[in-house]
């Protein structure tokens, strides 16, 4: 009886974690890629309602006579460079080297920071200059698509802050990295969209 | 049927280690990415195109950008076709989303 019992439990218990899964990628990773997905038509749907609008108004200021374009050239610039140390992290904690890791993983961290505090200072200048989402059309779709994205930087900010926080306890080790692998993901993601906005919001 | 699963066993460990091990040169699309944004916002600032130019050749190195970024960065060239074809269906829907919103403005009305 307790056997059959035994059997059956066996039988309807979850998978255990280390089981490979069915799709060959790993749980942690393919979750993260579909809620990136989900991010991917969050962004559509900001980038897409951009378009129409401008292409929809018959008159649209030039960004460049609003905008600092060299200053957020400079920002695009400190997040490509974030990408780049990310990515480095994880090539060192995949050799194995920790010391790398930890510092890649703070030069991240520093790189994000910096590319928020830029963007705050740029948007005290635009509304001290009396550029805000009330002032006009284009004022409103430039505060709501790259707030969101500033949100996003934030967020990711704050997720690197716990991983470069659990590397320097010695969590990660060669074989068990997915923590970063994931956090990375994440984070190039947001530079991959800071791209594409930065091209269509600026420099049109 | 014990063989059989070392063999598969084997087989994930040599796929994990390849996908492990190579690593693309990041310094060299990290210089690439700089070079196509300093001539992104170089080609906007001091040359006046005609319009539609201008935004072909911008949205055409956005891509280029992000095309790197995605594959190299997000190593999505080295990853299983199943991710691949996840993220694909997604763009089309964002495509598809666009063109839509495109449309409106773009087509003549009747």
């Amino acid at each position: 009886m307790n056997h059959t019992a035994a059997a059956t439990f066996s039988e309807l218990a979850p998978p255990a974690h280390h089981e490979e899964p069915v799709t060959g990628i790993p749980h942690d990773k393919l979750g993260m890629w579909v809620f990136l997905c989900s991010e991917v038509m969050f962004f559509t749907g900001l980038i897409g309602s951009y378009i129409v609008l401008r292409f929809a108004s018959p008159s649209w200021p030039h960004p460049g006579s609003t905008l600092n374009i060299w200053l957020t050239a400079g920002n695009t610039f400190l997040l490509i460079c974030s990408s780049v140390t990310m990515v480095q992290a994880l090539a060192a904690i995949q050799r194995g080297d920790t010391r790398k890791m930890k510092l890649f993983l703070c030069l991240t961290l520093l790189f994000g920071a910096s590319f928020l505090s830029v963007q705050v200072v740029e948007y005290w200048k635009l509304l001290h200059e009396g550029f805000n989402p009330h002032v006009s059309l284009f004022g409103s779709v430039f505060f709501t698509t790259t707030g969101f994205h500033g949100f996003h930087v934030f967020c990711g900010v704050v997720c690197m802050a716990f991983v470069t926080g659990k590397a320097f306890l010695g969590k990660y080790t060669q074989a068990h990295h997915q923590g970063i692998e994931t956090i990375g993901l994440y984070w190039h993601f947001v530079d991959l969209v800071w791209i594409v906005l930065f091209t269509i919001i600026y420099l049109f | 049927m014990i063989q059989d699963d070392e063999a598969a066993r084997e087989a994930r460990v040599e796929d994990e280690e390849r996908r492990v091990h190579r690593h693309p040169n990041y310094m060299a699309i990290f210089w690439w990415l700089f070079g196509l944004t300093a001539g992104e916002v170089s080609y906007s600032v001091f040359t006046h195109p005609p319009r539609a130019v201008l935004m072909s050749v911008l949205v055409g190195l956005a891509i280029v950008k992000a095309t790197l970024v995605a594959l190299f960065f997000m190593h999505l060239k080295f990853e299983k076709k199943t991710l691949g074809i996840i993220v694909a269906s997604t763009l089309l829907l964002g495509v598809i989303l666009v063109s839509v919103g495109m449309a409106e403005k773009l087509l003549p009305r009747p």
